[in-house]
């Protein structure tokens, strides 16, 4: 199975979107949702059956006994993360610990245990494909965990003929993006022509060569600016990155989106483009 | 002597695992009775740093050699540090890697990826 | 005036939340522009502000004394994001450390001590009258969120108003972002996505117990999913910024609109009133 992973540097550039089409394209029969902090996918894969759901569980994190509390303060004393307070008792901000397990070791009365906590929800729907998705409680770290997590499940429930899965990423460049990285056969950079476009595209480039992975990059909404599309498919020559193509702004994909539907699933000029891209994208896969 | 091979499924008969930080198993093959045990690879439930776990564990199992298709550069700086030798893996089960080693067939693996950071936070 | 820290953010990322707080600040005029998207800053390439501070921000990672160390692995051991490893020295894996001291509390001969790491920058600057303080993660790091607690210090007392351009999503970093916050300004747009994404983080800022309205961005006619939302949920609607060629084309440029000769600049000092009003 080659994975094809979907990111942006930048939110709002047409990840899901995008990812939407390919899948939709390439009848593909493994997929997942690794923006696990706001995933959107779901709301466009029309699955017809239940998922299945599991429950997340993070890093445990600390909890303190009150029986055995003897108010020292030693643990808020200690804790890096101002996770640890006191109004009427002490108590852990359970968005705050990070599960270290410094308080637990300062403890003198062993008030302290450190506690599975939930910390999402993995889904997964099956019929002749699999998709894979999570949501994050709100406030969490771990995401990347998470990330692997939805991964894995994907992997582990794909047929054994899927050929390529396709993976919507999450905006940004830290640990989600990360994770998803991890073991990806080629990386597609939907790029938004502005200059924060640009600027973010130049940071996830940057993040993602330090992981070794494959890439390529196309233009989305290419004719709010021609000068930067341009400019970026200047700087995908000279960096010796791969430029896969380019699709027009379209108010038809916002309509097809709305309606649950991709924008192949319509007739509109977005559709069309990328299906250009989606060739050039598979093609590359092919080689490697 | 141990040698150390990710594996899929409890068995000798088992593939060898793509990733080796986080593979389900490990078995764990003494060269000078030729006994195997499996071990759970506790490393794989792990947040983060994996591999380093992964190869922690492997190490205080005194394993000396291990076959595998790839791994990390944390792996590696803890395997490097005390002197282990990785070599890749050919197709086949297990058994047929360990068979390949004992016929001096396996090339050491050079192909180390950059870490891939998935963890907590 | 007070000091006034009003957070800017959507869930869904690309909604126009920097748009909307480089605006305001900028329609404010002396006020404070702070860039929490440590990530992905994009703040600055609007302002293009004259930096006259620049602070580089660490966190601590252990250094070991390999003369003191015993081998006895109580660090290995403790250790719960497998950060130190044991060949025939400790071995410290500095981009899985989580800065938590746990390891040189538990040594029982002294050998390991702190480092520092740098994990990015904060850069102070100004902008005609806005001050902009913005943080910029380095790549390759994994969390921005020492960067944002920082920037947050910075800005504490300050007198006037302050506005925090948020990373998007619902995660710690957005968190970290909101916290001390007097009120929050979610920015929506009119697609499926970005009701999807309003909901979640207006349950993020109503689990903060903070005061919030809602701005919708890209706004067309037809059915707005992102404004039912908000009547269905009886959140105030603070503004509708209609889509916009002339916005979209200044925007992707990275000109402040308010600055330039948009014609629909009325739009952000309303915007600016309505939100003074809601913090007095």
């Amino acid at each position: 199975m080659k994975q094809l992973l979907i990111i942006s540097g930048k939110g709002g550039t047409g990840k899901t979107t995008i990812a939407g089409a390919f899948i939709k394209l390439l009848q593909a029969k493994a997929y997942a949702d690794c923006d696990v902090d706001a995933p959107n996918l779901h709301l466009i894969s029309n699955h017809t059956v239940t998922e299945e759901r599991k429950d997340y569980f993070g890093l445990p994190k600390a909890h303190i006994d009150i029986n055995l509390c003897i108010e020292c303060g030693l643990c808020e004393e200690s804790c890096g993360f101002n996770a640890v307070h006191h109004g009427q008792r002490y108590y852990i901000d359970s968005y705050a610990c990070e599960g270290c397990g410094v308080c637990k070791y300062v403890c003198p009365t062993g008030a302290i245990s450190l506690r599975e906590q939930r910390a999402g929800e993995l889904m997964l729907y099956r019929n002749n494909a699999v998709f894979s998705t999570a949501q994050l409680e709100m406030g969490n770290g771990t995401s990347g965990m998470l990330v692997s997590e939805v991964k894995k499940q994907m992997k582990e429930s794909a047929a054994d003929d899927v050929g390529v899965a396709i993976i919507d990423g999450s905006p940004g460049i830290g640990c989600p993006v990360i994770a998803s990285l991890s073991g990806v056969d080629l990386a597609l950079i939907v790029a938004e022509p502005s200059i924060s476009g640009i600027n973010d595209m130049q940071r996830i480039i940057e993040t993602a060569r330090q992981f070794g992975t494959k890439l390529a990059v196309c233009v989305n909404k290419y004719d709010t600016n021609l000068k930067n599309t341009q400019t970026i498919e200047e700087f995908c020559k000279d960096s010796e990155i791969i430029f896969v193509g380019k699709i027009p702004y379209d108010k038809k994909a916002v309509t097809a989106i709305n309606d649950g539907k991709s924008i192949v699933d319509i007739d509109c000029p977005a559709g069309i483009a990328v299906k250009k891209v989606f060739d050039n994208t598979i093609k590359i896969i092919g080689k490697l | 002597m141990r040698i150390a091979i990710p594996v899929n499924e409890k068995d000798l008969k088992s593939g060898v695992c793509p990733s080796f930080g986080r593979a389900p198993y490990y078995l764990i093959y003494e060269t000078n009775d030729k006994t195997s045990i499996f071990l759970d690879n506790i490393a794989a439930q792990s947040a983060g740093g994996a591999g380093i776990k992964a190869a922690q564990l492997l190490l205080d199992n005194e394993v000396k050699v291990i076959i595998a298709p790839r791994y990390g550069e944390n792996a590696a700086k803890v395997l490097v540090d005390a002197n282990v030798i990785v070599y890749r893996n050919i197709d086949g089960s297990a058994e047929d890697n360990i068979k390949a080693y004992e016929n001096k067939k396996l090339d050491i693996l050079a192909d180390i990826h950059p870490g891939h950071h998935n963890h907590g936070k | 005036m007070a000091n006034k820290k009003i957070a800017i953010l959507s869930g869904k990322g690309g909604t126009g939340k920097t748009l909307v707080s480089v605006n305001l600040a900028a329609a404010e005029g002396n006020s404070y522009y702070v860039d929490c998207d440590v990530e992905e800053p994009n703040g600055h390439l609007f302002f293009k502000p004259k930096i006259i501070k620049k602070k580089d921000i660490f966190v601590k990672i252990p250094n070991i004394d390999n003369s003191l160390c015993s081998g006895c692995r109580e660090c290995v051991e403790f250790c719960k994001f497998n950060a130190l490893a044991y060949g025939r020295q400790v071995i410290v894996f500095e981009e899985v450390c989580h800065s938590c001291g746990g390891c040189m509390l538990v040594c029982p001969t002294k050998a390991i001590s702190e480092k520092d790491k740098k994990i990015g920058v904060i850069e102070e600057g100004v902008s005609d009258e806005v001050k902009t303080i913005s943080g910029i993660m380095n790549t390759g790091e994994v969390s921005g969120v020492p960067i944002i607690k920082e920037l947050l210090n910075i800005i504490k007392d300050v007198e006037g108003l302050v506005f925090i351009d948020c990373p998007p999503g619902s995660a710690c970093v957005v968190m970290e972002s909101v916290k001390d916050a007097d009120y929050c300004i979610l920015v929506a747009e009119p697609t499926v996505f970005g009701a999807h994404n309003l909901a979640m983080v207006h349950r993020l800022v109503s689990l903060f117990g903070k005061k919030c309205g809602v701005v919708l961005n890209k706004c067309e006619t037809g059915f707005n999913p992102s404004e039912d939302f908000c009547i269905k949920n009886n959140i105030e609607i603070l503004a509708r910024v209609p889509f916009d060629n002339d916005l979209g084309s200044l925007n992707s440029e990275g000109k402040i609109a308010v600055r330039e000769n948009y014609k629909n600049k009325d739009l952000f000092y309303s915007l600016l009133s309505t939100v003074k009003e809601a913090v007095k």
